[in-house]
């Protein structure tokens, strides 16, 4: 016999009331927990999805555009940078500063699902989160030579039931209503494993086949010169006959064979140089563009070059160098990170109102209670202990309560994470507790103390003879 | 002596403002394991006297001695702790908490007097009042009759030295009350606990070697006789 099992068979008498009031606590533990889950899941698919390499390079201007654009596939379309300008990073003045460099060009989808054209390298040379490999679950990587070859992220492919062997057209979506077109047919190769980041929901062309497609050799650095062009380029396309394109290809391919010999130097001023020329030159390799490219700087073997390269590059005109990380972070805190405390404050206010709940509870049962507690009292009980007494009810209530709302919320994930898994990419499991959620039980149970201050007052302040004579 | 009461008074505002004397009792005495029977009147106070003796309630002026102890003088804590381990109390009403077992009941007045249940004198004590396949039954599931003899269990829990019955047959049935009085004398003797029962019964006061009348021992009650006489 102690005070808990006092406490306990005290619940126990009074079960229905008992019940109601832990359920109630633990709808608002459950919402706790729900709301430190989805903050998890937010800020899990916020943050990974930026990681893998170290730096974005795009065109100057909004930096947390470019990182929708690039790490998230949301958002406006950015401004592009010439393709000349990814070869200082391969061939040119960066060189020692970069591991690897994946050019990529957004602005594209196919039913809903963004296309990003980019090179196998991707999926070969980038990792996902820490430092893990993508992975095939169907077929292969695209290969650089087969220009019209695509893979699909997991989430894209089981989303359109995209199959290996498929035909895909993409089409632009950052082009204004008259000017779009249908793309080449791309083939999908292969398909990705899940990664839980953006990934998942996009689909991946060859650069090289992206740019083959007539349509898009002129990237809309400004919309004037997109609308200016559009019209040009759609008779272009349906002008070129499939011999058109191949020998422009050849054309192509001759002109990327000499840049390749070029020095670096040539190479850094051809970037500006052409910029106000391109839509002269419609055909030639200049007038490729890129929405951005991801960096991997050898922070490792060349540290200072590494650390230097993004405030060169954000001191010349051509572009901007961002930390994804940073700026992911930066959005994370000031606009999700809001929500999540006004979501929080609600639950705890939740929680608060369901402690209340147990006030009423105990206070209900006061008069029914006073007898008992005199009867105790009668026994030998002292004052001090049928006011722990209640206290120790309270708490019960509250930390079962508690711990209803802790497998509840739980429950909910869990039942929530092959949605959530589809949707954002995150898996969450079950049994995925947060640390925060340890703070419940402290917490917990400065709300029954506070909470059974009153009821437990009342049973201190009990007059024992005149309750004894009373009938319950 | 075991219980001593000397100039004990006692009276209860009343709602017009003055008080309402109840108790003026200038001796009362009981010795180690006498047995003993209170009688009088309804509402002549005899409640209130054994409340005063439990220390559950204080005298307004007055000492009483249990054992040498002056209880009027303990600090509430202190005489709450006294009772537990002094005082049997059985109550007209049985007065058993309806959420534990038979068994708990016994247990939680031990727990009460000094934080620890001794679990096997528990049930050698139901078992001697006849209800040891009565163990875990909680009271509502136990006849009057039965509920007494956990209330006397109960009592006797602790090797009190005085045991404090008030009207302890009054809300039982015909057939359990001589069963009940006859367990409540020879538990006392066992246990060498003396015994003051309050009744309105004839019957069951003679059997006492000893009768008190409230009206004798208690001034107020004896004004209000001589006043009517
Ligand atoms: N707490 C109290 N406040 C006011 N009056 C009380 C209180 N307790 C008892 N009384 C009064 O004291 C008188 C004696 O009560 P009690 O001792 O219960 O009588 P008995 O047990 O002899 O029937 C009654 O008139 C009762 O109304
Ligand atoms: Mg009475």
């Amino acid at each position: 016999m102690n005070l808990w099992k006092i406490a306990w068979r005290s619940m126990q008498q009074r079960a229905v009331a008992s019940w109601l009031t832990a359920i109630s606590v633990g709808l608002g533990v459950a919402l706790i927990v729900a709301v430190l889950v989805i903050h998890q899941v937010v800020d899990r698919s916020f943050r990974r999805g930026a990681q893998g390499y170290d730096l974005i390079v795009g065109a100057k201007g909004s930096a947390l555009q470019l990182v929708l654009d690039t790490v998230f596939y949301l958002g406006q379309p950015v401004d592009l940078i010439p393709y000349s300008y990814y070869r200082e990073f391969t061939e040119g003045r960066f060189v020692p500063a970069v591991r690897v460099a994946i050019p990529i060009c957004t602005g594209h989808s196919y039913k809903g699902f963004r296309c990003v054209a980019t090179i196998p390298d991707m999926f070969e040379r980038l990792t996902y989160l820490d430092n893990r490999e993508f992975k095939f679950r169907e077929g292969r990587n695209f290969y650089a030579e087969n220009y019209f070859e695509a893979v699909a992220g997991y989430t894209a492919a089981r989303k359109l039931k995209l199959q290996v062997g498929q035909e895909i057209r993409p089409s632009g979506y950052g082009e204004v209503g008259k000017s779009q077109h249908e793309d080449e047919a791309f083939v999908i190769v292969g398909i990705l494993e899940p990664t839980g980041t953006p990934v998942d929901r996009a689909i991946f062309l060859n650069l090289e086949g992206f740019f083959r497609c007539k349509a898009h050799q002129m990237g809309p650095s400004s919309e004037e010169r997109m609308l200016r062009e559009s019209e040009f380029r759609v008779v272009a396309t349906s002008a070129e006959s499939p011999e058109g394109h191949s020998s422009v290809l050849a054309g192509n391919g001759a002109t990327g064979g000499s840049a390749s010999e070029g020095t670096p130097s040539q190479e850094s001023h051809e970037a500006p140089r052409h910029e106000g020329e391109d839509h002269a030159h419609e055909h030639a390799e200049d007038e490729r563009r890129l929405s951005a490219i991801l960096v991997v700087s050898e922070l490792e073997s060349n540290p200072q070059s590494a650390m230097a390269l993004p405030r060169i590059i954000n001191e010349e005109p051509y572009a901007q160098a961002i930390a994804p990380a940073q700026v992911v972070a930066e959005l994370f805190d000031g606009i999700v990170g809001n929500v999540q405390k006004v979501l929080l404050i609600l639950a705890v206010l939740v929680v608060i109102v369901a402690g209340i709940g147990i006030t009423v509870s105990i206070y209900n049962s006061m008069s029914e209670r006073r007898h008992e507690i005199a009867i105790m009292r009668a026994l030998g009980a002292s004052r001090g202990t049928v006011m722990a007494v209640i206290l120790l009810e309270s708490i019960l209530l509250s930390l079962g309560g508690g711990l209803l709302g802790v497998v509840m919320g739980h429950t909910l994930v869990g039942a929530l994470s092959p949605a959530i898994a589809e949707y954002t990419g995150v898996i969450v499991h079950p049994l995925d507790f947060q640390l925060a959620e340890l703070i419940l039980i402290p917490g917990l149970i400065a709300l029954a103390t506070a909470v059974g201050y009153l009821p437990a007052l009342m049973a201190y302040r009990t007059d024992v003879a005149k309750c004894l004579i009373a009938a319950p | 002596m075991l219980l001593v009461l000397e100039e004990v008074r006692k009276s209860f505002p009343q709602p017009d403002g003055g008080r309402l004397e109840i108790l003026d009792i200038p001796y009362f005495g009981l010795d180690a394991g006498e047995q003993v029977v209170l009688v009088g009147k309804s509402g002549s106070g005899k409640t209130t006297l054994l409340h005063i003796i439990a220390g559950i309630s204080r005298p307004d002026s007055g000492s009483v001695r249990i054992d040498g102890w002056n209880i009027t003088l303990l600090s509430e804590a202190d005489c709450d702790r006294f009772r537990a381990k002094r005082i049997g109390y059985v109550f007209q009403t049985f007065n058993l908490l309806p959420g534990f077992t038979a068994l708990e009941n016994v247990l939680l007045s031990m727990y009460f007097a000094d934080g620890r249940a001794d679990r096997l004198r528990a049930k050698q004590l139901l078992e001697r009042v006849g209800l040891g396949h009565r163990l875990g039954h909680k009271p509502p599931m136990l006849s009057v009759g039965e509920q007494q003899r956990v209330a006397l269990a109960r009592a006797l829990a602790n090797r009190p030295q005085l045991i404090l019955a008030d009207e302890p047959t009054a809300n039982v049935d015909v057939g359990n009350q001589q069963i009940i009085i006859n367990l409540l004398r020879e538990t006392c003797r066992e246990e060498g606990a003396a015994l003051l029962l309050v009744t309105h019964s004839p019957e069951v006061a003679r059997q006492f070697p000893r009768i008190e009348r409230l009206e004798e021992i208690n001034m107020v009650g004896k004004r209000e006789v001589e006043q009517q006489v």
